[in-house]
């Protein structure tokens, strides 16, 4: 049920509108450190992956911002039924997105135990997975904000080809290891990566799920859970 | 694994029971314009059914009609019928008398009459039943334990009720209706013009009452009905728009027009 305009007390609305630009702040922010990690890996960028890590700092920040907007929202608002669902989505979709920056955190941090030469495969490979698992996470957000249901089942549906994308790269890895032991420390690295990749895009299906609740008042049908190696 | 209880469980399996007022197709005037249209909705027993609605949408009419309080008015008039356990109360054939025994009522401002805090629960009762002196003053003493106002004015019994203050009036009110012991309480927005604390008091006493009775509460204000409510009822233009249990209406009600009064977005 979409609202159908609103609040008769117009500061209220500014509060919600508020949050949700909050929270889309810290999903762009948490997006754009994907990219910037995976540009680290690629290119080997050490001191750009320490500055990273550092700025994570600043998402922690505004995840206790939104916590306190949504305490105060509660305390001073009384917000009910779709509203009342959305602060709570906005509370939950908060910490989850600071646990997605934390995933790219992780992967700015395996940069310094990478060769500083030589081509690692498939490193070629996990960019990609990359922007498949931002893109998710950027599509949740939107359907956040615009209170999109549709659009946030779709993204909880395209979670499969993500870790269909992991399986491959998986047994990739599993075979470079295979063929030379050298090959082991590297690539049990670029393992790690494919896996929190894996796990921005569980996290950005578990927010659809929360957006989908928050818009609509019913929970999302479960999708079978799948076991990724 | 542990199956998770739905908040509401211990009040739905009261909800299961035949309900203790059935509404049917009710139509109310006030002379010519139409208060209430055809309104149909079930009252469980033991329960708080809590109307919630703007003004002018036909709460307190609905309230009005549940005791046929309103039949003091020559041009008002309702239609259709509201069966509690069964027998049409709106039947003319239907004693008033029995009807405001079973059905008491609070109203929005403590009406308490200008005479001993004792016979202000005396009057109705002695109206009702022929009682002696101690039998009296036992039936005085639980009505006014049951509405919480007892260890206040036990010492006090013959003072005037108009000293006491409005929270205390208030309960005084609803020991007076509870005295002969009735089967309905209907109160009619009871803390409107109460303070904090004596509102919390109050709503602490129709937590209490409600395995006992059947509490149907007219209420502007929507964190009381979420507060002591197991079901509520949305009333809209006269027209009965959603009712359901309290816990889904103020957080996923079914329809649009509910989710715009109680998220503030009406009008």
């Amino acid at each position: 049920m979409a609202p159908t305009g609103g609040h008769t007390s117009s500061a209220f609305d500014e509060d919600l509108r508020d949050l949700r630009d909050l929270i889309a702040e810290m999903g762009e922010r948490a997006e754009s450190a994907i990219h910037e990690a995976m540009r680290c890996l690629v290119e080997r960028d050490i001191d750009a992956a320490a500055r990273l890590v550092e700025a994570d700092q600043e998402i922690d920040r505004l995840e206790a911002e939104a916590e306190d907007r949504v305490v105060q929202l509660i305390a001073l608002r009384a917000p009910m039924a779709d509203d009342l669902r959305d602060a709570l989505a906005a509370l939950k979709i908060a910490g989850v997105v600071e646990r997605i920056a934390d995933y790219a955190k992780n992967i700015a941090r395996r940069v310094k135990r990478l060769p500083k030469k030589g081509k690692i495969e498939p490193i070629s490979l996990l960019p990609q997975m990359a922007n498949m698992a931002s893109a998710m996470v950027q599509d949740v957000l939107v359907a956040f904000v615009e209170r999109d249901s549709a659009r946030a089942k779709k993204v909880s549906e395209s979670d499969d080809a993500l870790d269909d994308f992991y399986d491959s790269i998986f047994r990739t890895l599993l075979t470079f290891m295979m063929e030379n032991p050298q090959n082991i420390g590297p690539s049990t690295s670029l393992l790690f990566v494919a896996k929190n990749l894996e796990r921005i895009g569980d996290h950005a299906t578990n927010i659809a799920e929360m957006v989908y609740f928050a818009a609509t008042g019913d929970r999302l049908p479960d999708s079978p859970e799948r076991d990724t190696p | 694994m542990i199956e998770l209880m739905e908040p509401q469980t211990r009040a739905a399996q009261h909800l299961d029971a035949p309900p203790k007022i059935e509404v049917r197709d009710l139509d109310f005037f006030y002379g010519k314009s139409q208060a209430l249209k055809n309104v149909a909705l079930d009252v469980p027993s033991h329960a708080v059914t809590a109307i919630i609605g703007p003004s002018g949408c036909g709460k307190s009419t609905l309230l009005r009609t549940l005791n046929r309080i309103y039949e003091i008015y020559p041009d008002q008039r309702a239609e259709g019928e509201i069966l509690i356990d069964g027998q049409d109360v709106l039947d003319r054939r239907f004693p008033l008398s029995d009807l405001r025994r079973r059905v008491g009522m609070v109203f929005q401002k403590p009406t308490p009459f200008a005479t001993s805090i004792r016979n202000n629960v005396a009057f109705a009762l002695s109206y009702y039943e022929r009682l002696s002196k101690s039998e009296m003053a036992e039936r005085v003493e639980d009505a006014l334990r049951q509405a919480a106002l007892w260890d206040e004015v036990k010492d006090k019994l013959g003072a005037s009720a108009l000293s006491l203050s409005g929270g205390q009036q208030q309960r005084l009110c609803i020991a007076r209706t509870l005295a002969v012991k009735p089967d309905v309480i209907l109160l009619d927005e009871p803390t409107s013009a109460l303070d904090p604390i004596s509102t919390a008091r109050i709503e602490e006493l129709i937590h209490e009452l409600r395995d006992q009775f059947t509490i149907v509460i007219v209420t502007h204000n929507m964190q009381q009905a979420a507060r002591v409510s197991q079901r509520t009822a949305f009333f809209h233009l006269g027209e009965l728009i959603e009712v359901g249990d309290t816990a889904q209406i103020f957080t996923n009600p079914r329809v649009q027009r509910t989710q715009d009064y109680i998220t503030g977005r009406y009008g």
